[in-house]
């Protein structure tokens, strides 16, 4: 057969390929703290990434208004003696308590946006949920407060400890439980990564229900913690709808066992949702039951060029009326966002001329002819009203694959020249992009912006779910500089507020969103959420400072 | 001297992102439900042929590209592509679904359409990734006694003649011919577009002429016969240890040390 001629032709496209290399972020955030990480492909993503995580600010320097909370303890040999002995395996433990580690700890420290770095100098990374109930119940009756580390790829802050608190990796807990091919029920340790349990579902036919850019990377138990929405939550709804079941740790130790493979289940409160967007706040997640889909057969992709926001609406508002079923996703991209994508991986744009936005429009279905033509008469409608300038249709798997990278690829270009600014917002559809406009204005008004390094900010971008209402209105820096800050914050906050949309549509609170959480929460609400907090996690050990 | 009239062979095989497998009796690829797309180096000869005429590298310019493919009916998607990709017009030569048609076949259809349509230039993929058999380029240029520049790195247009380079082992290595010739296509050539809406819509208005084998006197009968298909040995899963004491152990444990 053609293996080689495969081969050949995969190795090739990574070295000419028109967008991000397939999968630029599988390695990322262990490759960002190594110094080889500027070397490590010539035209992949990750080119330029600067230093090493040392040059991450301490949070604690940033914030210094955070104070450590005293009613802590500080961790000891004798805790480390009694952690060693019971994980046993050397690898098990990262000790920077009884020697200097500081080299291995680092990558557990600091966050992905390179925004946030904590002091912690004790990595667990338990093997069962035995293991991750004694360790809890043991820093529970001795006060060790504890972050709970999936993937790492968190974007508020929320992964990363503040001060000494312990950190309790999930990567060793990465196997799949079970898998039922009829029901589609799967059952899965919490920290098994999200591409590798994708591509295992590939094999049977299913796809995981939840789709993002750090799949090569985040873990399912950091998904269901973040409650993660992605890129089509527009299909298959969200977490809180797919997840059967959980299994989780709480902070005395004590095993919730709520592994349910049923997708009805009407008897009493549903706990479990508690945990789903919880962000290791009242447990830890060791494991998760999740109902994944039929994958789709017939998958096509069009980018399309638009000259204003206003057609990007008339487009998905057509895209919902003729796709109806088989529309998988639609996601929005502005000019800014995909110009500053391209001067990172010098990839050549796939339309000919520059166009205020793009949108990427996927199907999903499962008779490829079916869908063919739906996509065509769409497209064709559209050119004809002249809705969309111009546009590609993907012609096969790679491009695919490299169109996606044009949407996919933008996180991680934008932090290219040091930091992002990132909010994450729920806005009702037709305002969506004014903020961006208005933020841009502002930030430019205040002389931050510009092409030298005088200016900290290199542009304002926005991008996002647009099937979901939800904008990432982000601001690509050359360094985290407070001048910024001031420019951006209260004022998104208090623009979103006065239209009633979310501070957080899909990445959380963590550290980043805490403070206010108040422009999309009554003080009602927040008094119940504190409610739950302090019945399942008392003495409050668990991701202290963060979240509400 | 007159313009070129291209002709750029088709083909459609499983995408390249997909990975092949074996039929139960073992006598063939799976191919139902499974992506097709164009053979890639065949995007890389529409490719080329596209540029060589928006870039005008051909001092008496280009007169007509056409598309070819000989396959079963869904081919005419292939076509479709080409088209969209920039091809004028496209010949289509339908096959049952499941016939595979050997180079020696292809190449004499080949022959004969290069005469009705009066084609100077042909160019193809160096091979198809479904058979690689690699013969296509070459039959032709040997049925029509032209030359035959393969793997093309590089295609010009000098005083001289028409100029390709190729890479090998170390270096490139450049050969000179006269039109009419044959050039095969290799992946450093160029970088395929996509197709774009409006290149798609005009696509639909193009021509696809429908030819069969007969009416070009051509027999599609073949000369060899697939005994099995195999799947090559499924890799040995890898194991994991946890630190160097754990592989040592298992180093042990497998004699190694
Ligand atoms: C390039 C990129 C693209 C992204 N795209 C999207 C997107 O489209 N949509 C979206 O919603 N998000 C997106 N994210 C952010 C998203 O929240 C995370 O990528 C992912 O869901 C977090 O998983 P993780 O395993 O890395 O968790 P981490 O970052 O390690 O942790 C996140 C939070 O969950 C907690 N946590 C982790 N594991 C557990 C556990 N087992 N039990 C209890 N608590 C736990 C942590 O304490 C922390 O508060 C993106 C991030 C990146 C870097």
């Amino acid at each position: 057969m053609a293996s080689r001629s495969r081969v050949a032709l995969v190795l090739r496209r990574t070295r000419i390929s028109t967008a991000p290399s397939t999968n630029p972020l599988r390695p990322l955030s262990q490759i960002r703290w190594q110094s080889t990480a500027t070397t490590e492909d010539a035209e992949g993503v990750a080119q330029g990434t600067t230093g090493t995580s040392k040059t991450i600010k301490f949070t604690s320097e940033t914030y210094p208004e955070i104070k450590r909370d005293s009613k802590f303890a500080e961790i000891t040999e004798d805790h480390v003696k009694f952690f060693k002995e019971f994980l046993g395996k050397e690898a098990s433990v990262i000790d920077g308590v009884t020697k200097d580690a500081t080299d291995d700890i680092e990558p557990f420290n600091g966050d992905w946006m390179r925004k946030y770095r904590g002091h912690t100098k004790l990595v667990l990374k338990p093997g069962s949920t035995q293991e991750v109930s004694k360790i809890l119940k043991y820093c529970n009756d001795n006060m060790l407060a504890v972050v709970p580390q999936g993937g790492n790829t968190g974007l508020v802050g929320g992964s990363v400890p503040v001060f000494d608190e312990i950190v309790i990796n999930m990567s060793r807990m990465n196997q799949i439980r079970s898998f039922d091919d009829v029901s589609g029920a799967l059952v899965v340790d919490a920290g098994a990564i999200l591409e590798v349990v994708d591509g295992y579902l590939a094999e049977r036919g299913n796809i995981f229900p939840l789709d993002l850019g750090a799949k090569g990377s985040c873990q399912i138990g950091g998904n269901v913690a973040t409650n993660a929405g992605g890129l089509r939550l527009l299909r298959y709804g969200s977490l809180h709808g797919s997840v059967l079941g959980i299994e989780a740790v709480l902070p005395d130790g004590t095993i919730v066992d709520d592994l349910s493979k049923l997708r009805k289940n009407n008897t009493g409160y549903d706990l479990k949702q508690l945990f789903v967007g919880a962000e290791g706040t009242i447990g830890i997640i060791t494991g998760v039951s999740i109902l994944c889909p039929q994958r789709s057969k017939a998958v096509n992709v069009a980018f399309l060029g638009l000259e204003s926001y206003e057609k990007v609406q008339q487009a998905f508002k057509a895209a919902k009326g003729q796709l109806s079923e088989i529309l998988s996703a639609f996601e929005l991209m502005d000019n800014q966002s995909q110009d500053l994508v391209q001067q990172v991986t010098k990839n050549k744009r796939p339309l000919e001329s520059e166009h205020p936005f793009y949108c990427l429009i996927e199907t999903s279905g499962s008779n490829s002819e079916h869908d063919n033509e739906k996509l065509q008469s769409f497209l064709e409608d559209v050119m004809e009203k002249e809705i969309v300038t111009d546009g590609v249709v993907a012609e096969n798997e790679t491009q695919v694959r490299n169109l996606w990278g044009w949407r996919e690829g933008i996180p991680e270009c934008l932090g290219h020249w040091g930091g992002v600014y990132k909010y994450d917002l729920s806005i009702p559809i037709s305002e969506l992009y004014s903020l961006v406009e208005e933020t841009r204005e502002k930030v430019a008004k205040a002389g931050l912006m510009g092409d030298t390094d005088e200016h900290p900010v290199v542009d304002v971008v926005g991008y996002g779910h647009m099937g979901d209402s939800n904008l990432h209105l982000n601001v690509a820096t050359r360094r985290y500089d407070k001048k910024v800050e001031k420019e951006l914050e209260p004022f998104v906050y208090e623009w979103i507020s006065k239209r009633n949309g979310s501070i957080s549509a899909e990445h959380g609170l963590g550290l980043a969103k805490k403070a206010f959480i108040g422009y999309s929460r009554s003080d009602t609400m927040i008094a119940l959420m504190k409610q739950i907090k302090k019945l399942y996690d008392p003495k409050g050990i668990m991701n202290p400072y963060k979240y509400i | 001297m007159a313009a070129l009239r291209i002709l750029v062979p088709v083909k459609r095989v499983i995408d390249y992102a997909v990975k092949p497998r074996v039929n139960k009796a073992q006598t063939a690829i799976e191919t139902s439900g499974v992506k097709h797309s164009m053979n890639p180096f065949d995007e890389l000869s529409i490719e080329e042929s596209v540029r060589i005429r928006e870039k005008k590298s051909y001092p008496h310019g280009v007169d007509e590209i056409i598309a070819f493919s000989i396959g079963p009916p869904k081919s005419v998607d292939t076509l479709r592509t080409a088209m969209a990709m920039g091809a004028d017009r496209s010949i289509f030569v339908e096959t049952k679904e499941g016939e595979e048609v050997e180079p020696l076949a292809v190449g004499k259809v080949i022959r004969e359409l290069v005469k009705r349509e009066g084609i100077n230039l042909v160019v193809c993929g160096k091979q198809s990734i479904d058979d690689d058999a690699g013969q296509t380029g070459q039959i032709v240029a040997g049925l029509m006694g032209w030359g035959a520049a393969t793997q093309a790195s590089k295609v010009s247009f000098g005083e001289k003649g028409v100029e390709v380079e190729k890479e090998v082992d170390g270096g490139t290595e450049t050969v000179r011919s006269q039109l009419p010739m044959v050039i095969t296509t290799d992946l450093r050539l160029n970088e395929p577009r996509y197709a774009s809406l409006p290149n798609i819509m005009k696509a639909k208005k193009k021509k696809i002429d429908k030819i069969s084998a007969e009416e070009l006197g051509v027999s599609l009968e073949r000369r060899l016969k697939t005994l099995k298909v195999i799947e090559p040995p499924p890799r040995q899963g890898g194991g994991k240890v946890d630190d160097v004491d754990g592989m040592i152990a298992k180093l042990k444990e497998l004699g190694a040390i």
